[in-house]
């Protein structure tokens, strides 16, 4: 076990966690943000830099801080670490700097996007952004792919994080094709992606994007997602897990996705037949409504509130914990 | 004229051949580690010669070599670095291609001190014709006995392979050249964990420029205290330095540590000063990612010494009056030459040569180099001069590996130490714009 502090908060964890995943026991608004990084990928992280902090001292054994910033979700813990995030300036700095880097060339699309409202680099960029550019040439863009009938590639969107390179490898063993094309800012997600059409888990590398890059064909435009009602189901199939959140408007399923956790991490891969196949209610078995923990627009939204959950409330915005003394929130079950 | 120890024997005629080598003293030092010294010995003599690495970071050979992880029943590799493919430099492929023996021979004798029983010479994909020359050489040593089973009777095995590069510049950072040797795209890898304890396919693994491993025969044959009598202070030994730009002479000179760079530049035995009876105005004294530094600073530094081709000497003052020997690529540049032109083209090259992993240097390199080529067009504004800084500031320390800070380096100390040219691209940009306009205090056309 090593013990470090972060943020001035202590907490001990096995050997070998990463600063991010300790971060993450603690929990709340100090935990770095990650755009790249994803606990059930291996390999993924140390790409995005968003996660960077400041190691004020390296361990007990070798007080020096590190020259450089490190990437949380990478590096493990020394016993005896002590780590700065948002208790330092400079971390602070940086992070609008990667800010500025990253959208240099996404395009602000959000009002048409359909990842806005859940997208990470939408809430990393409001959390630590600036809100003007100072790049005035041109973007890199360039033509929408279909991957297959049901995944659309959207390349100008996409950051580079190799989510969907790390899951492709993940779910087809073995056969590994390609994964990112070209260098520089003239890298691109390559055939890699689209040979894994044929796979029964392709539609999960939907969930991992980061951003609206890959979008689920059979829900584009259809709806924004915090006019969605997302919904804990279950079912029995064959090939996967088979527990999903079912995202509803009104009485309709418009989309299927995998259950986020906090961290918008997908614990268990979900296959395309319930992904895309299976929008009725009568398909699913419904367990409640889906708990969105996060900064985004949908989790502050009214859903929610039937659940008494004493730890959620707390974190809700005062508007919301208004409107709740107002209606007192009912018990499920 | 100082003493050569790498390149005495140079322009011997067939010393690319076995026997030559031989007769003119080759492989003496793999009789000599194998058969009178440990391993641990040969590593000694190393850390005791302060042979600091040639690649760029010069970080002390030795200390590098006694960090190897050594688990029991765990192959261990030396992996020679022969991408060089920094612009200015071209230092390696000349002693490759000549004295091909001396750096098999030391890649034998560091393989046998770190106990590698399988090595690499990664060695830049564009070298075809030099990746020949290798294998030819070890062929030879294969048939002299001197690679294969049981070297010279001593029951130490090795196997010594030349792998091309992929392409790319990227695949030179050590982690990046590991993950290109084992068949994979040339990303740099996130540290830790460090290649001396997961290194080639996860492997304790040491990464040594071909000079640093040129060095060691020199090294094991002299002893390591004679190695370290040549030079000032803690920069030992002879260093290779390949000298382009606007110079009489350009080429590839083997010089003692701690000359003074005014006699490298000037001096009939070296440069022989700068063409056409030109002024010298500025010099990238350690390839192109090294920061630039303006006649004044690099003859002498901040205060007032006269400054030394010395790993200690070049970075005095910091970035801020210093630069780097990094690899000796030593470029010079004459009155005519436009720094933001300059800058330009090596924003260029750091841009296309980005591999686009981590997000600082994918979208920086990029930006860098599109507001150098409007300042240079006479489409710049006054504040495009400080948002170079920024941006490079803001590349710089935030990315895996160090292509973002070579990146960033020379455009923030060109800015530094020439924000009147820029300034002068801004308010002249006509001028500025046309081919051959060049700042020297006021609009010149050469």
């Amino acid at each position: 076990m090593a013990k470090i502090t972060f943020d001035g908060i202590e907490v001990e964890v096995p050997d070998g966690t990463t600063i991010l995943n300790a971060a993450r026991q603690i929990g709340g608004s100090i935990v770095p943000p990650a755009m790249c990084y994803y606990t059930p990928l291996k390999g993924s992280g140390g790409k995005c830099r968003a996660c960077l902090v400041r190691v004020a001292a390296g361990s007990t054994k070798d007080p020096r801080p590190m020259p450089k910033l490190v990437a949380s979700c990478v590096t493990p813990v020394q016993d005896g670490m002590v780590v700065e995030n948002t208790t330092s300036e400079q971390v602070l700095d940086v992070r609008k700097g990667i800010v500025e880097m990253l959208l240099i060339n996404h395009p602000l699309d959000c009002p048409v996007c359909d990842q806005a409202g859940e997208c990470d680099l939408q809430n990393f960029a409001f959390e630590h952004g600036v809100s003007t550019t100072r790049y005035q040439e041109e973007r890199r863009t360039f033509e929408k792919i279909d991957i297959g009938p049901l995944i659309q590639l959207h390349m100008t969107r996409c950051i580079l994080c190799y989510r969907c390179v790390y899951t492709a490898d993940q779910i087809a063993k073995g056969d590994r094709v390609h994964g990112v094309l070209g260098r520089g800012d003239a890298a691109e997600i390559g055939t890699y992606i689209e040979n894994i059409i044929d796979n029964d888990f392709s539609g999960n590398v939907i969930d991992v994007c980061p951003v609206g890059a890959l979008t689920d064909k059979t829900f584009r435009f259809k709806q924004r997602v915090w006019f969605t009602k997302p919904v804990n189901a279950h079912r029995d199939c064959p090939k996967c897990a088979g527990n999903v959140t079912l995202w509803y408007k009104g009485q309709d399923v418009l989309r299927v996705t995998g259950r986020k956790d906090q961290y918008g991490e997908v614990k268990e891969w979900i296959c395309n037949e319930c992904r895309f196949d299976k929008k009725e209610t009568a398909d699913w078995t419904i367990e409640g409504p889906a708990h969105i923990d996060r900064s985004s627009v949908i989790s502050a939204n009214h859903y929610e509130l039937p659940v008494l959950n004493q730890s959620v409330i707390a974190d809700l915005p005062e508007s919301t914990q208004r409107d709740l003394e107002k209606n007192p929130p009912l018990k499920l079950g | 004229m100082g003493r050569k120890l790498l390149t005495e024997h140079i322009n011997v005629e067939g010393i690319d051949t076995f026997e030559v080598y031989r007769k003119h003293g080759g492989y003496r030092s793999v009789e000599k580690a194998l058969k009178t010294m440990t391993p641990d010995e040969v590593v000694e003599e190393v850390k005791k010669s302060g042979l600091r690495g040639r690649g760029g970071a010069g970080f002390p050979t030795g200390m590098k070599w006694s960090f190897l992880a050594k688990p029991e029943g765990v192959p261990r590799y030396l992996v020679c670095n022969a991408d060089e493919s920094e612009p200015g430099t071209f230092k390696d492929r000349q002693l490759m291609s000549k004295l091909p023996h001396l750096l098999v021979e030391g890649m034998i004798t560091s393989s046998y001190a770190l106990g590698a029983n399988t090595s690499y010479i990664y060695i830049r994909g564009e070298l075809l014709y030099v990746l020949r020359i290798l294998e030819k050489a070890i062929a030879e040593a294969y048939a002299a006995g001197f690679l294969g089973k049981n070297i010279l009777g001593s029951g130490y095995d090795l196997d010594l392979f030349v792998h091309p590069g992929g392409g790319a510049y990227i695949c030179g950072e050590e982690t990046a050249l590991l993950e290109s040797l084992e068949g994979k795209r040339g990303n740099p890898r996130n540290k830790p964990p460090f290649p001396a304890v997961q290194g080639l396919y996860a492997r304790p693994t040491v990464v040594n420029n071909v000079e640093s491993i040129a060095a060691v025969p020199v090294i094991v044959n002299d002893g390591g205290e004679e190695y370290a009598k040549i030079g000032v202070g803690r920069s030992t030994g002879t260093k290779l330095f390949s000298a382009c730009g606007h110079l009489n002479k350009p080429g590839i000179y083997e010089i003692e540590l701690g000359l003074p760079v005014e006699e490298f530049i000037y001096s009939d035995e070296y440069c022989g000063g700068i063409w056409k009876g030109r002024d010298l105005k500025a010099v990238v004294a350690g390839g192109s990612s090294v920061p630039i530094l303006p006649k004044e600073l690099i003859l002498k530094t901040a205060a007032g010494e006269p400054r030394l081709m010395s790993y200690e000497s070049l970075s005095d003052g910091g970035f801020v009056t210093g630069t780097m020997l990094g690899s000796g690529g030593f470029i010079a540049m004459d009155e005519t030459t436009c720094i933001v032109r300059n800058t330009w083209s090596f924003s260029r090259f750091y841009h296309h040569e980005s591999c686009g992993q981590c997000s600082p240097c994918r979208e920086g390199t990029g930006w860098l180099e599109k507001v150098l080529h409007r300042l240079e067009h006479g489409h710049g504004h006054m504040e495009d001069i400080d948002l170079l800084v920024s941006v490079a500031k803001q590349i710089e320390g935030n990315t895996i590996c160090p292509l973002g800070e070579a990146a960033a380096w020379p455009v923030a100390a060109a800015v530094r130490h020439f924000r009147d040219e820029f300034e002068w691209h801004v308010t002249h940009a006509k001028e500025a714009a046309k081919p051959g306009a060049v700042y020297q205090g006021k609009s010149v056309l050469v």
